[in-house]
């Protein structure tokens, strides 16, 4: 056991300080582990949002000493022994309290995406067919947990706040994951393109970085539903194409 | 003075509380029966405790034996729940599970497929065949994915972070749920025809589960108030599998898909014990040596289980046994190795998210070493006493429950899988089960305000009074009583200690305080959810103290032994006159014959067809 000096972020979207607590720390914790016992010991009332504790929900996202993180996959022996650690909301969305902030817009990205539309041919009554390798990449996408880390560090959502343009990387890959399945045959390539904003991304990666999924998103989601937009709106040759057949898309 | 007209009303036909796998495949079918549905949780969408269901979904698809049906599969959970579920409710579930499993596809689902291009399904404990539909072991993401993109384009409407803390009954029947939203602590009044709980069980009255914060009984304690009955109360699956050490992630599930996929448990002398513990019931359908059981994983199909796949309150109790007897892992679990059985690669592939959690949480590398593994409470078998065909409470016009919430399917013990089929099965029939009670319902409900302003004030002292015990010492201490006292071995004189534990505490949440404002405020969170926890525990300690014997989930020292006696009855809780609860037994009915015959037929006659 050692005692260790924690930083955390207590207030508001309009006011708030980082408030210091010294708490107990035993081996094998990790960083929600701290925030649990100051918040049961020292402040009943400090606001946190957690529920599995095994990085498998993405509630418990926060940013400690400046990285986005899930606190409940955060050891404490990661850190130095006498370092500070300092742990604050995710800034990219309005702060509601404490650690815990207004992630709604999330929400409401999803809704605007066209659901899920399956193929009825590729199905007898036994069930839908489809391949082990043709439904692996759908199904890494899949993995997501909605923490929203990525959305958090999204250049185009944190440092130039352009929520009206760009739905950011977690549902570029919710797009991706519909857009590669086996069995969709609905089109979404021209929302992706020009309600979604698949051009404003510039594919700086740090999306990919922080995913605690290890998903690629930028490689294997975001850059191929470029090319898709590129293919079906700047290919000169299918552009003539839609000219002769006057399809519209 | 509290005006009720201040308070923010809002008008549906349908309120579902919970949005798990069985909340929102409730509230899909509520909204496509034409009924103005809302659907109230606690956290976020999205994040309810189906997300860490890892194995699968249990469905007698056949798609990878196809000598599986419903029968075996309404088999294996009579025998798992040792003779003590309702007997429709399993033979519902058995048929329906594939469509429901399909069903899911047909929303977007991505299970891992066959080598044909279909659903793929592994084996799990107590199931005959290969019969747990997944995707790795990441099974239950998939599954409230899937609900929850579906559901969010059916019109029905979903509000996100909001307890609900007392059903509103007008008379006898339900017209509304009280409820707070967590982030401004404003009180919100749901006027409403029909309320489905949805809420799961209540794991966290316990210190070591697998169970998160959201765990706390509420629906329990909700239907007790309004007059419900909960019914095998008793019954509490401690998952042989949690994780043991760091002690900050004890009680963490580990899956039993390891155990599916090949894991083997031994103790520190290396021995494989499960051999040791095969119940006579299960021993002509099990291997009995090592050599039959590796034959088993290769998938020689004339190799019977090996014994890590026999149901989970055997295993628990075999792990239980052998840390009592000196032979447990260093930190107070036994091993269970993977590392030994497949190849690395597979193991990744296979089981990436135990894979990555050992990793992280406890820096063991589960291709390489063993995991340590101990009992955690994972499951309430126990629950709200409903109509079979309809999920209506047996006592409460209008008050429905689905999945963890309710009782009945899984008896005195569930198998692994049957909890993600039994919320969609389950889920769907409450949410028909509404619209039928609907349908006859004639004449208007009133909001009691008696009823609301009391509730509100009891809610709000909590705030306002200048002392109290602090909220989180007070679970704490139930933690303690309920792990120490009701625990896997349970005996008469621990059990009323608990019971007396549980009426002081019953006595401190009375004078909790919670310091700070309403806004997001988690000890007030905390404080208000102890009554929920109160009344399970109560129900749970209750139970066990008047069963006199061993089934399942629930095990006395004192009576060892099934009874042949006891399995005629189940224990019903609800509370009485006074405002004490009421525990009886109560005689269970017949089963119909065709079950019967099911139920008690040798394997060789149901695969023969002969039954």
């Amino acid at each position: 056991m050692a005692l260790r000096t924690f930083k955390v972020y207590r207030g508001n979207d309009k006011a708030g300080e980082l408030k210091e607590y010294q708490v107990n720390v035993e081996e094998g914790m990790v960083v929600l582990d701290v925030l649990h016992r100051i918040q049961a010991d020292q402040e009943n009332d400090m606001a946190i949002r957690w529920n599995c504790k095994a990085g498998k929900c993405g509630s418990c996202s926060c940013e400690i000493n400046g990285k986005p993180k899930l606190s409940c996959m955060t050891r404490m022996n990661s850190y130095g022994p006498d370092e500070v650690i300092t742990v604050t909301p995710i800034k990219t969305f309005p702060v509601i309290k404490d650690l815990v902030t207004d992630v709604s817009w999330n929400y409401a990205q999803n809704k605007r995406i066209k659901p899920f539309q399956p193929d009825p041919k590729k199905k007898d009554e036994r069930g839908y067919y489809m391949m082990q390798e043709d439904v692996e990449r759908t199904q890494e996408f899949r993995k997501c947990i909605e923490c929203f880390l990525c959305q958090n560090v999204c250049h185009v959502l944190r440092d130039h706040d352009r929520k009206d343009a760009f739905v950011g990387p977690r549902f570029m890959i919710r797009l991706a994951s519909l857009e590669m399945h086996p069995l969709d045959i609905a089109d979404r390539i021209p929302e992706v393109r020009k309600d979604y904003g698949s051009g404003y991304c510039n594919i700086t990666r740090c999306c990919t970085d922080v995913c605690p999924e290890h998903i690629q998103i930028t490689d294997n989601a975001i850059i191929p539903l470029k090319e898709r937009v590129v293919d079906r709106y700047y290919d000169p040759i299918a552009w003539v194409a839609r000219k002769i057949t006057g399809d519209k898309k | 003075m509290l005006n009720i007209k201040e308070i923010q009303t809002i008008e549906q036909d349908v309120i579902v509380i919970g949005a798990g796998g069985a909340g929102l495949r409730a509230a899909i079918e509520s909204s496509a029966q034409g009924l103005r549905t809302g659907l109230v949780c606690k956290s976020l969408l999205g994040k309810a405790h189906t997300v860490m269901a890892e194995g699968g979904v249990a469905a007698a698809m056949g798609n990878v034996d196809k000598r599986d049906s419903w029968k075996f599969h309404f088999r294996d959970t009579m025998r798992g729940g040792k003779f003590l579920n309702d007997w429709l409710m399993v033979e519902h579930h058995a048929k329906e599970s594939p469509d429901r499993v399909r069903e899911l596809e047909e929303w977007g689902a991505v299970f891992d497929r066959t080598k044909e291009g279909l659903i793929s399904q592994r084996n799990f404990g107590g199931h005959r065949f290969p019969r747990l539909a997944h995707v790795g072991d990441r099974t239950g993401l998939e599954i409230i994915r899937t609900l929850q993109d579906h559901g969010i384009h059916q019109g029905m409407d979903i509000y996100m972070e909001v307890t609900a803390l007392e059903l509103l009954k007008d008379g006898d029947r339900i017209c509304g749920v009280l409820a707070y939203y967590r982030e401004t602590g404003r009180f919100v009044i749901f006027k409403c025809k029909a309320v489905i709980l949805a809420t799961g069980g209540g794991g966290k009255a316990w210190k070591i589960t697998s169970n998160s914060w959201e765990y706390t009984g509420d629906g329990y304690a909700l239907a007790y108030e309004a007059g419900a009955e909960l019914m095998d109360m008793e019954f509490t699956q401690f998952h042989p599998t949690g994780m043991v050490w760091p002690l900050s992630v004890k009680g963490i599930l580990v899956t039993e898909g390891v155990r599916g996929d090949g894991g083997i448990l031994l103790n520190n002398k290396g021995d494989r014990f499960m051999f040791k513990y095969i119940p006579e019931k299960f021993a002509p359908e099990t291997a009995d040596t090592v050599e039959e059981a590796n034959r088993w994983l290769k998938a020689d199909k004339n190799a019977r289980r090996p014994p890590e796949l026999l149901t989970r309150d055997v295993v628990a109790k075999a792990i239980n046994a052998e840390v009592k007897a000196g032979r447990g892992s260093p930190h107070g679990g036994v091993f269970l190795n993977i590392a030994t059985q497949l190849p690395g690669d597979i193991i990744k592939k296979k089981l990436p998210s135990m894979y990555h959690q050992f990793k992280e949480l406890a820096e063991v590398d589960i291709t390489k070493d063993p995991m340590e593994v101990g009992p955690t409470l994972h499951y309430f078998m126990g629950g709200v006493r409903v109509n079979p065909h309809t999920q209506e409470s047996t006592t409460v016009p209008g008050l429905f429950a689905a999945g963890e919430c309710s009782a009945g399917m899984n008896g005195a013990n569930r198998l692994g899988g049957n909890s993600l089929s039994d919320l969609l099965v389950f889920g769907r029939l409450a949410g028909i089960g509404a619209k039928e009670y609907i349908t006859k319902l004639s004449g208007s409900v009133n909001i009691n305000e008696d009823q609301v302003t009391t509730a509100i004030r009891k809610a709000t002292d909590i705030l306002n009074r200048e002392k109290g015990t602090n909220p989180y010492l007070i679970h704490e201490k139930l933690q303690e009583t309920m792990q120490d006292n009701v625990g896997i071995i349970r005996i008469e004189k621990e059990l009323e200690t608990a019971l007396s534990d549980i009426e002081k505490l019953k006595a401190e949440a009375a004078l909790v305080k919670a310091p700070g404002s309403s806004q997001y405020n988690p000890g007030w969170h905390e404080a208000l959810s102890l009554h929920s926890m109160l009344v399970t525990s109560e129900a749970v300690a209750r139970a066990a103290l008047i069963r006199q014997e061993s089934r399942g989930g629930h095990t006395r020292e004192d009576f060892p032994d099934e009874s042949k006696e006891w399995v005629k009855y189940n224990i019903v809780s609800k509370k009485g006159p006074d405002g004490k609860m009421i525990t009886e037994k109560l005689m269970k009915m017949d089963p119909p014959e065709h079950l019967r015959l099911i139920a008690d037929a040798s394997l060789e006659d149901l695969e023969a067809g002969k039954i």
